[in-house]
């Protein structure tokens, strides 16, 4: 697609809303026009404060709703400037007491229930802890939902939770739905298989094989577009997986890097083989309304970050869950911003 | 003639059967070689038809004896199979639910149910020769049993170490019960009441050979009779009236045995046998249910439908509305399990256990709807308390259903004995009854024509 084409679709995506506004507009009564030119003129500025209320723009100054570029799989990780400011959507946070977070119940060292203490612990869930201790203070209210991997777009949609962190992947897809803060981990799909195994990585020695894959997952799509020459094998949940492994009705497993650690995390006899093969940022996941608890969450990020040392809070959070079985990262990925 | 369409006699020679009919039609013109042939006939007539109500009956007893004996016991086992294995799974996840903290009891309820399963399986195996389709489900169940065991016992290990792995192990447990143990336990439950239902249909399938041959030979008397009374003028003859009363007790016996036989035996599958796989069918609807209901909290969301609902929540919704229609309160759907239980139980003692079930099942769906509140809420431990504590748990509800259940197949079960016994008692000594009378008549029916003989020497 030549630039002039590509231009072109991007002055028709921006200019169809307005057009949009305009018939609305035309066939509406007089009474409605100032209300509706602005959403026209809101959704004209891009796609990324098109759902925001305009109120909440004043307090971040001129930029608060900048041109958003078209989304691409270079930018996608992009989110809004970080602010300590509190919005509507961190005051209703704080009016009610609580936090309200959207969790996985099954991802060793991410999210995972800890049947001696019966509380939900892992990486992810001190994230989301920070978050709360930051808009709630010391000791915060946070009620933990799980949320299945397929509910987690329309729980945030229908504001059942407040948050979402929950190993997801930032894409472009995502982003027209849900806000996404700045990425805090880079996964990518990989590769696991017994630590004998001449399995290497995501290549051609993956000929022959049996390889299991959750259902509707990345990996699934990747394994159709790239087999290698392998027998699929598809599961309800990624877990299942090491399942099918350890009774050896497969011979390794595609799935998100983090998702593969958890696994080898509890099996000593398989490890992640090669690189990951895919980019996939994780991102924590809110309503595309709440661009002020998007700018907290991302000030949260900055905080964890800390100035990049090794002693940084996300430092220490790697070490103590993650270390073990993704060995060899020096800190979090760097913050891309939008505005 | 009749022999020249079978062999064409050689001239000058003629056969043995052709002989023989011809000294019988040249006996047959004098009036003591008519009354020989006639007094033969009639003997063989009698003893015919004692023999064919002996036969018959003997079936219809030796199939009301299977009923009684073999393939409703059977059934039941196959059914207690099938109860023990889904117990099994249910109980294993309630201990994993409970972590380290697994109670004793939940153990032991595991481990009893496995061993009971194991028995079922020897004996049904022992049991099923002969039955090629209950046999290949039995091999199915034998080799499926041990592999299920170690997966939860693998589960167990992992969730010890507090590993979600566990978690995916039950699930996958859980799996092979649904779609491999629970299927074959269902195909052997269904052969066996095959042939439940072949008994019942050779017991009470009406003796028209007997009936027939009774008929035959009563009009053959008759006749011989009205002959003598045409060719002497005198009313009886002794042996002959002999002959006839005999015939005419057979006869009535039959009827009237077999009639009161069907009658209970009918009685004993509409009111008992029909009973129990209804009820039998309610059990295994609550205990899907309950397995389900456990398996929402081990697997916390990692399972979903197409329709994307929870899984295990919609297995759960289909279990009750098995159970006791869609609706959460009220009385049961006439098509539920426990709905078509209380219209089929004949009298108020078998009425009111399932009646009980219906009100625990009611409280079940209540409790279940907290816990779910309490999940979704983000309460796990809430929602743990309430499925699987001790007191006002959904637990605690699922075992009293269960308990109401069992109480009401142990009345239906002895509603079904005593109806089954009744069946068979009608048609006790009926067999060799109608051989003895059958062997007095044919004596009979020989001395009253050998006393007409006696006039002509």
């Amino acid at each position: 697609m030549g630039m002039r084409a590509r231009g072109l679709l991007n002055l028709r995506a921006v200019l169809a809303p307005v057009a949009a506004g305009m018939c609305v507009m035309a066939t509406a009564a007089a009474v409605l026009v100032p209300a509706l030119g602005g959403a026209a003129g809101e959704a004209g500025r891009g796609r990324g404060g098109a759902a925001a209320p305009a109120v909440t723009h004043r307090a971040y100054g001129p930029g608060a709703a900048p041109a958003v570029a078209k989304c691409t799989a270079r930018n996608a990780a992009e989110s809004l400037r970080p602010s300590p400011e509190d919005g509507p959507a961190v005051s209703r946070i704080k009016e009610k007491g609580q936090l309200v977070v959207g969790v996985d119940q099954n991802t060793y060292r991410w999210g995972y229930r800890d049947p001696v203490t019966g509380e939900l612990a892992g990486f992810d869930i001190d994230l989301a802890r920070a978050v709360a201790e930051d808009i709630l203070g010391p000791h915060p209210k946070v009620v933990f939902k799980a949320v299945p991997t397929s509910q987690r777009i329309p729980a945030l949609q229908k504001r059942t939770v407040d948050l979402v962190v929950r190993t997801m992947t930032i894409n472009c897809a995502r982003k027209e739905q849900v806000a996404f803060s700045t990425a805090y981990f880079q996964g990518g799909q990989q590769v696991l298989a017994p630590k004998a195994s001449k399995i290497a990585a995501f290549d051609d020695s993956l000929r022959g094989k049996r390889v299991c894959t959750a259902a509707g997952s990345t990996g699934e799509s990747e394994l159709s577009a790239r087999p290698h020459g392998a027998k699929v094998l598809t599961v309800p949940n990624q877990l299942d997986c090491l399942v099918r492994l350890q009774l050896g009705e497969a011979d390794a497993v595609v799935t998100d890097n983090a998702l593969a650690a958890a696994q080898a995390a509890q099996d000593p006899a398989v490890e992640l083989k090669g690189r990951p093969f895919t980019d996939e940022p994780y991102g924590v996941a809110m309503n595309r309304g709440d661009t002020d608890l998007v700018r907290r969450v991302n000030k949260v990020l900055d905080d964890y970050r800390g100035d990049g040392g090794t002693d940084s809070r996300w430092m220490r959070a790697y070490r103590k869950w993650l270390q073990a079985d993704l060995p060899g990262i020096s800190g979090p990925p760097s913050p891309e911003y939008s505005d | 003639m009749s022999t020249s369409s079978v062999s064409p006699p050689a001239a000058g020679r003629r056969t043995a059967w052709a002989e023989g009919l011809d000294e019988l039609r040249a006996a047959a013109t004098t009036e003591p070689g008519r009354l020989r042939v006639i007094g033969a006939v009639l003997a063989l007539l009698v003893v015919l038809f004692g023999a064919v109500t002996a036969w018959q009956v003997a079936g219809r007893a030796a199939a009301a004896d299977d009923v009684v004996e073999h393939s409703q016991p059977l059934t039941a086992d196959a059914a207690s199979l099938y109860r023990s294995l889904a117990d099994a799974d249910t109980t294993a996840a309630a201990g994993f639910l409970a972590g380290g903290e697994e109670s004793r009891a939940t153990r032991d309820r595991y481990a009893a149910d496995i061993r009971t399963a194991a028995a079922l399986l020897v004996k049904a195996s022992a049991n099923s020769a002969g039955s090629d389709g209950a046999g290949a489900q039995i091999a199915k169940l034998n080799g499926g049993l041990p592999r299920y065991t170690g997966l939860v016992e693998t589960a167990r290990a992992n969730n010890r170490q507090g590993l979600p792995l566990g978690g995916a192990y039950l699930r996958y447990a859980h799996e092979q019960m649904r779609t491999e143990l629970l299927p074959a336990a269902r195909a052997l439950y269904d052969a066996e009441t095959d042939r439940l239902a072949g008994d019942y249909a050779t017991a009470e399938a009406r003796p028209w050979w007997a009936l027939a041959a009774g008929v035959v030979a009563l009009g053959a008397l008759g006749w011989a009779q009205r002959r003598h009374y045409r060719r002497t003028n005198r009313v009886f003859n002794r042996g002959l009236l002999a002959a006839t009363a005999a015939s005419l007790v057979v006869l009535g016996w039959l009827v009237a045995g077999h009639t009161v036989a069907r009658a209970e035996l009918t009685g004993s599958y509409e009111h008992g046998a029909r009973s129990l796989r209804v009820l039998n069918e309610a059990r295994i609807a609550a205990l899907r249910a309950r397995g389900d209901e456990n398996l929402t909290l081990v697997a916390r969301g990692a399972v979903l439908t197409d329709g994307r609902q929870d899984f295990y929540e919609a297995g759960f919704r289909a279990g009750m509305t098995e159970l006791a229609g869609a609706g959460d309160h009220g009385a049961a759907a006439a098509r539920s399990r426990l709905g078509a239980a209380l219209e089929l139980a004949d009298d108020e003692a078998g009425r009111r256990p399932v009646r009980a079930a219906l009100t625990q099942v009611r409280q079940w769906q209540g409790r279940h709807a907290q816990a779910r509140a309490a999940d979704e809420g983000g309460d796990y431990e809430g929602a743990l308390a309430k499925v699987i504590g001790a007191e006002g748990s959904t637990g605690e509800s699922f075992d009293r259903v269960a308990a109401g259940l069992e109480r009401a197949l142990v009345h239906e079960q002895t509603e079904f004995r005593s109806a089954a016994d009744g069946g068979r008692a009608a048609l006790r000594g009926l067999p060799v009854g109608a051989g003895v009378l059958a062997g007095l008549g044919a004596l009979g029916a020989v001395l009253g024509i050998g006393r007409r003989l006696a006039e002509y020497r």
